[in-house]
């Protein structure tokens, strides 16, 4: 079983490296190119001026306006299930809170579910509000890392280019056709694609048993390929309708990385410099391996609180073993390890397993991946978020070899600074107040499902979750309560804009410099030193930040079950 | 010779006490790190107080923790005060050879006496040989030979005269001979020296653009640790740990980068001040980290990389025409040259002719722009020198090809030719050679090292630049050029992103002096050159830009290492804190006392006492600055890595475990 | 403003593309295709009724039945606190140190060896304690059916080497050799034990 382990990470991540390069070279066509005959069509559908190039200002404003639409559409079509077609179980409207949080959560890419697909939307509400919201958003993503790629291919100019033009070459060109053909591959698979809503078959025991059945499919592969995460069904990626075999299980992981491991090689063809994107695939593909080592390790680690109870928890031919709870058989330890380690670093947030059931070094991984958010991190944001550690790395390592900070050829100078570290701030303040208030006062401490460390990680992974627009969680936590619905529906919309608007801001600076040209004073960033400093950077610093929580949560836990201590 | 500061122990003394005197936190606001940290200290002190008064457990505790925060502020603020003072004694050091002087103010009826301080900008005075300049200015009319040595350290003196590029004199300087009418430069108060003051001076310093941007990531990275910490009391009521708020506010202190808060207005002090022990007068903070960025540095042929005087070494005589003969001609021709080149033309030719009568009514006929030749008429005809296409046109007719050759051999070889023609008949070429420098190949084989590259701008012809470029080791030339095309060749490599370092002394140089990114002027030189650079060498030495390169990358460095030496040391002060909170509540925590500190006192206070001894331990590095080799960015960048990230890490662990038994030892605890 | 005409536009037409226009075309393919597994993988018993799916799990109780793993798919209101609710599909969510999560699989091993006629202290497989990330698991680990396979057998009166030969016959294999692990559908080994003794059926 160990050798199939092996052999199952090998290939996986074989795949993922061969084809994150050619992937990156086809958004950088699809970038580099002149419209589509399709593309003008919609241009000219939409009245809009694609050729029109905008200001990071007028950009950032297209960006929250259009996402203001979305945003409102989506709501209202929650809101309103009840009154709208395709419904006939004649389930009732989500609340007007949980809509909020909904329409908020998937407008931002993050996909956080405060409400069970299954038992609460119908298929009009899945297909018009989750698959159409999902879509945007993650158009708006790639569209605005674009956007601040163009802080480093330009210089001397004020345009960012056009919103609406980045936006759609991403979804006519590749998110549309890729999430059809795979979505075909998911019903091949196994993956309901109906409007019907439920089977009733009667049991070979005599009892009746009700399958919820819709258009699954459609938006298994959109959910996984935009970096969405939001499920069908409330046990998501673990339910066997959405993740029928191994094969779409690793298929799944799969379509999460392609896109985002492919952004590093991406910016890299962009600027033109394809070693640098070698460079931040090569960072962030280390922190994803780091973190896989440490799940799979701490998964297959058997508990020692059973370890009295006659419980096999070994692994033999005959079972998998490990910590099963929360976890599928046909999956396993390692396809979970993978799959989740992914689903973080990718900022999907679909889950095939509990996260709730995980042992704590694993919520510790997923806990520093999400602190990070940017290796590879979602849809563009998070990759916007890699270049501000960089920057913010290489002001400080660019002063010690004697010149003011460069990087791409462009002076890293107190406007830059400035932007980063605002852009910086947003994450800690979110997620350690919005934690520290609601792991004392009643109305956040009531929704906790674990007791002792494990109950305070469930609040600490939702905030972490909710500002790094991830969207898994660990699921005991009951967040429909309003006040979770409302707290976390506003943190989703400042974790996803508050970062993002700063960095357009500083790529709008960046794009007025001149590019300077290297010399041997210069301090490279396409070498192995400069992987060494950025990991060492991202870590320390996520490191610093979190500590104390992390020493409080998943620390203690993991020593606690070391020591025999049950909460 | 530089001069050198005596350690001066005074100077200890004020300093102790001018940072008392920063504790007001009117003044201490300026730096936000530090701060926080004063407005900790107070909510310490006040508890450990009511916890004295009331009998209530912690004061001792408190105390000893209020002390320690005082202690890293007082710690901070000395590093600032005594780089001030140094920087300020050094400056006064200077300003000390200007005695009270008594200048003779040029009026319209004649002159006055007037106390030298009280000269105004445009004033004009007299000086004469034995007396002292009063103040920095302009020689108007005049040329006099001054002992610059109170100023420079050289003793040999040097010539200033009106009119030319080295016009400029400076106040407390002494002329050895000669009369000169001199118009003053600044009012009292304005000069290069008074500025240079002020940029040391804590209350009128002015943050140069990387330091804001630093101070910028500081104060974020205190924010985000204000976060840390206030989220901590409520972490620890979940987990049921009662939090003590000296404990609190002692791991806030830790946390935010106060190492490089405190010595950051330090280092940018010592950065200027090693630019003034090197004689050079920076104008602002931000030319000197400029300095640090050039990528092309434009350095003039004559005088900088070459010895103004070009030397005649051989007479090659034309097809047909005795060397001796050439010899005489081109003696006679320079008897009444008084130019280095024309001394030097005398005297090899004196080596080869035997009669040295010169014939009688001899006419020089001097040099002129219009006929670019010089020479003499005399009862034999005339006899004209100059260069190749000004002594072709006087004889009206194109070289034979052997004097072509020769020309070009001669330029090729780096050398500048000099025809000499008698009644418009060419006699041979006078072989005049440039003088290199010595030393210079290796500073520029330094500075490539450094990522700069070095251009020769000369008006020599392109086959001499190329010959001198390639014996001095510089990587390009720019040749023929004209004043203006100097100005051309910044903006275009401006233009293409390159920052640019320039040396001036002529009012010609001004324009490009101002366009360049760094300009070191000469304080020889003009007062346009000096207002218009950004700096001015006393020495007036051109390669002394080297120098200053090297300065401006060294206060770059040292800001760096420390700012990642804080910010590294965190991790042992956190391993340090945070068992000591939490140990006693989760017994099962206590692995990660890594240190294996004695109580959970001994162990905050070792963290604080370790993090407030930092500060005064750094304070010579940041006043002398992290030593800088030009061996690369990348190798740079990896021992510096090595030293002040890694080190940053593992310092700490040491210092902190040393300090806790120390604390034992003494019964502390 | 131009632009909120634009973004107005861009959702109307978003909303069809991506709302209606896309999950009607992979239906309409995908039913061509794969008719099968786009209704839902369902199996039927020979009257044509849906006895299920073969990919989600069903509480067997009976015990000549395999039994599939705990269940903690139920409503969280508790109205209708029934496992293997298919209609919402959830796992336990307890973490490893909870006291609850250790009594739960305590309690889990005790029913388990029970059932299966096991004695007290022998050992029992990790998945039959704990529940799965869905509450629908339609798998089983070999060990686990090892062990429910005299219970079975001896329920169905046939020797136990008949059900060992089925769970051979029956096993999944890690998928393209070497994706997932080897595992027992619980559903369709039920169907098989039916189909191939179906004398036992009836009692």
């Amino acid at each position: 079983m160990i050798a199939n382990d092996w052999i199952q990470i090998f290939i996986s991540l074989a795949f993922v490296v061969l084809m994150a390069p050619l992937v990156g070279r086809y958004l950088a066509w699809i970038y580099q190119s002149q419209s589509l005959s399709l593309e003008k069509g919609l241009y000219r559908l939409l009245k809009i001026d694609a050729d029109k190039e905008m200001t990071w200002k007028e950009y950032g404003v297209a960006i929250v306006v259009s996402n203001g639409f979305f945003f409102v559409a989506g709501f209202l079509v929650l809101w309103a299930q009840a009154i709208l077609p395709l419904n006939p179980r004649h389930l009732s409207p989500l609340s007007a809170e949980v809509a909020f949080n909904t329409a908020a959560s998937f407008v931002t890419n993050t996909n956080w579910q405060a409400y069970a697909g299954e038992a609460q939307l119908s298929n009009f509400s899945q297909m018009l509000a989750i698959t159409f919201l999902m879509f945007v958003g993650a158009n708006t993503g790639m569209a605005s890392l674009v956007a601040i790629f163009r802080g480093f291919t330009r210089s001397g100019t004020t345009m960012m280019g056009n919103y609406w033009s980045d936006f759609f070459r991403f979804f006519v060109r590749a998110f549309l056709p890729a999430c059809f053909l795979m979505a075909l591959v998911h019903v091949w698979q196994g993956s309901p694609q109906t409007f019907k809503t439920t089977v009733t078959a009667k049991t070979m025991e005599g009892s009746q048993q009700t399958l919820i059945v819709g258009p699954v499919a459609s938006l298994e592969s959109l959910k996984q390929l935009g970096t969405n995460g939001g499920g069908f069904y409330n046990a998501n990626g673990a339910h066997p309708y959405e993740n029928p075999t191994p094969l779409t299980n690793t298929l799944e992981f799969l379509e999460m990385g392609i896109f985002t491991f492919a952004l590093p090689f991406f910016f890299g063809r962009m600027i033109g410099r394809p070693r640098q994107g070698q460079v931040f695939f090569a960072v962030i593909f280390s922190l994803y391996l780091a973190g896989l080592g440490v799940i799979e390790y701490s998964e297959k680690m058997p508990n020692p609180l059973i370890a009295h109870q006659a419980i096999s928890q070994q692994i033999t031919p005959l079972q998998d073993g490990g910590n099963t709870e929360g976890k599928e058989t046909r999956f396993g330890i390692t396809q979970t390890s993978l799959f989740s380690n992914t689903t973080i670093a990718a900022t999907t947030g679909a889950v095939d397993g509990a996260m709730d059931s995980m042992n704590p070094l694993s919520v510790l991984v997923y806990l520093v991946h999400m602190f990070l958010n940017e290796e590879p991190g979602g849809k563009g944001v998070g990759f916007a978020g890699l270049i501000k550690e960089a920057i913010l790395a290489i002001f400080l390592a660019g002063l010690m070899v004697g010149r003011t900070p460069e990087f791409l050829g462009k002076k890293i100078e107190s406007k830059e600074v400035k932007l980063a570290v605002l852009s910086l701030l947003i994450t800690p303040l979110l997620v350690l107040g919005l934690t520290a208030l609601s792991v004392v006062i009643p109305a956040g401490k009531s929704s906790m499902d674990n007791p002792g460390p494990h109950g305070f990680m469930e609040v600490l992974y939702a905030f972490a979750s909710g500002n790094a627009n991830n969207g898994s969680a660990m699921a005991g936590l009951n967040v429909s309560t309003p006040y979770y619905a409302i707290l976390i529906g506003v943190e989703m919309l400042f974790g996803r804009f508050l970062p993002l608007l700063p960095l357009l801001a500083m790529a709008g600076s960046l794009a007025r410099k001149k590019t300077h040209p290297e010399t041997a004073g210069t301090f490279k960033t396409d070498t192995t030193l400069f992987v060494v400093l950025l990991f060492g950077f991202m870590v320390l610093f996520a490191a610093l930040t979190f500590f104390p929580p992390l020493i409080l949560g998943p620390l203690l836990e993991h020593l606690s079950i070391l020591h025999g201590i049950s909460f | 010779m530089k001069k050198k500061v005596m350690p001066d122990y005074g100077i200890y003394m004020e300093a102790i006490i001018q940072s008392l005197s920063m504790l007001n936190p009117a003044k201490l606001y300026r730096n936000p790190v530090m701060f926080i940290v004063e407005i900790g200290s107070v909510l310490t002190t006040s508890m450990a107080i009511y916890a004295g008064v009331t009998h209530s457990g912690e004061a001792g505790f408190g105390t000893m923790i209020s002390i320690w925060l005082w202690l890293t502020i007082g710690f901070a603020n000395f590093a600032e005060a005594l780089a001030e003072l140094r920087g300020k004694a050094q400056a006064s050091s200077l300003r000390s050879t200007r005695a009270e002087t008594t200048a003779r103010l040029v009026t319209p009826v004649g002159f006055s006496h007037v106390p030298g301080s009280e000269l105004k900008k445009q004033d004009q005075f007299l000086v004469e040989a034995g007396e002292i300049i009063p103040t920095d200015g302009e020689i108007l009319e005049g040329v006099a030979s001054i002992d610059e040595s109170a100023i420079t350290g050289e003793s040999a003196p040097v010539i200033r005269e009106s009119g030319g590029d080295r016009s400029g004199v400076t106040g407390g300087t002494r002329v050895l001979a000669g009369k000169i009418r001199v118009s003053v430069s600044n009012n009292p108060g304005e000069t290069f020296l008074d500025r240079m003051i002020s940029l040391v001076e804590g209350a009128s310093r002015q943050k140069s653009p990387n330091e804001i941007a630093l101070t910028i990531l500081l104060v974020g990275l205190t924010l985000i640790f204000l976060f840390v910490v206030a989220a901590i009391p409520a972490f620890s009521s979940y987990s049921g740990i009662k939090s003590s708020p000296t404990i609190l506010i002692a791991l806030l202190v830790c946390l935010i980068p106060t190492t490089i808060a405190g010595l950051l207005p330090a280092i940018g002090i010592a950065g200027i001040d090693r630019a003034f022990r090197a004689n050079v007068i920076a104008k602002s903070g931000k030319a000197v980290e400029v300095a640090g960025d050039i990528d092309i540095l434009l350095l003039d042929k004559t005088g900088t990389i070459t010895f103004g005087n070009r030397q005649a070494v051989q007479f090659i005589p034309a097809k047909g025409v005795p060397e001796k003969e050439l010899a005489h001609a081109s003696w006679l021709s320079s008897l009444s040259d008084e130019t280095p080149e024309g001394k030097s033309i005398v005297a090899l030719a004196e080596s080869l002719i035997e009669s040295k009568t010169p014939p009688d009514r001899l006419v020089p006929i001097p040099f002129t722009p219009e006929t670019r030749m010089s020479g003499v008429d005399s009862a034999d005809g005339e006899i004209r020198k100059g260069a190749e296409d000004a002594v072709s046109t006087y004889t009206g007719a194109p070289f034979s090809a052997d004097i072509q050759e020769i020309i070009s051999n001669i330029a090729k070889s780096g050398g500048t030719p000099l025809v000499v023609a008698k009644n418009k008949k060419p006699l041979g070429v006078v072989h005049l050679k440039d003088i290199i420098k010595p030393g210079l190949k290796e500073r520029f084989a330094r500075l490539r090292k450094m990522g700069v590259t070095t251009v020769m701008v000369t008006g020599d012809n392109p086959l001499t630049a190329k010959a001198i470029a390639e014996e001095a080791g510089l990587d390009d030339f720019f040749a023929q050029a004209k004043p203006e095309d100097k100005m051309a060749l910044i903006r275009k490599e401006q233009e293409k992103g390159r920052l640019v370092a320039m040396t001036g002394d002529g009012t010609n140089d001004a324009p490009s002096l101002a366009q360049a990114d760094v300009a070191l002027a000469m304080n020889s030189g003009t007062q346009a050159a000096k207002e218009a650079g950004n700096m001015v060498d006393l020495d007036s030495d051109p390669t002394k830009i080297i120098e200053v390169v090297e300065i401006g990358k060294q206060l770059l460095i040292t800001r760096g290492a420390l700012t990642t030496f804080s910010i590294a040391n965190d991790v042992a002060k956190y391993f340090a804190i945070l068992p000591a909170m939490f140990v006693v509540a989760y017994p099962q925590l206590k692995v990660l006392n890594v240190m294996g500190l004695a109580t959970p006192e001994s162990a905050v206070t070792s963290a604080i006492i370790f993090n407030a001894l930092i500060i005064p331990a750094l304070i010579p590095l940041a006043l002398k600055g992290v030593s800088y080799k030009p061996v690369g960015a990348s190798s740079l960048l990896r021992r510096n890595l090595l030293i002040y990230g890694l080190g940053g890490i593992i310092v700490p662990f040491i210092g902190i475990k040393l300090i806790d038994m120390a604390l034992v030892l003494l019964h502390f605890t | 403003m131009k632009l909120l005409g634009q973004s107005f536009r861009a959702t109307v037409l978003l909303m069809i593309v991506c709302g209606a226009l896309y999950p009607a075309a992979v239906t309409a393919v995908g039913n061509i295709l794969f008719s099968h597994q786009a209704q839902g993988s369902l199996v039927k018993g020979g009257n044509g009724q849906v006895l299920g799916s073969t990919l989600i799990a069903q509480g067997f109780k009976d015990p000549k039945y395999f039994h599939p793993r705990p269940s903690a798919a139920m409503t969280p209101d508790g109205s209708a606190a029934q496992p293997y609710d298919a209609a919402f599909s959830s796992a336990s969510n307890l973490g490893p140190d909870n006291s609850a999560e250790i009594k739960a699989m305590t309690d889990a091993a005790a029913a388990y060896r029970l059932e299966n006629h096991l004695s007290p202290g022998s050992v029992v497989p990790i998945d039959a304690v704990t529940a799965s990330g869905s509450g629908l698991d339609p798998d089983i680990s070999l060990m686990n059916a090892e062990l429910q396979a005299p219970r079975v057998a001896e329920s169905r009166h046939i020797s136990l080497d008949r059900v060992k030969e089925l769970i051979r016959k029956k096993t999944i294999k890690p998928q393209l050799g070497f994706l997932g692990t080897s595992r027992i559908n619980v559903l369709m080994i039920n169907i098989a034990l039916d189909n191939e003794h179906p004398a036992e059926k009836t009692n």
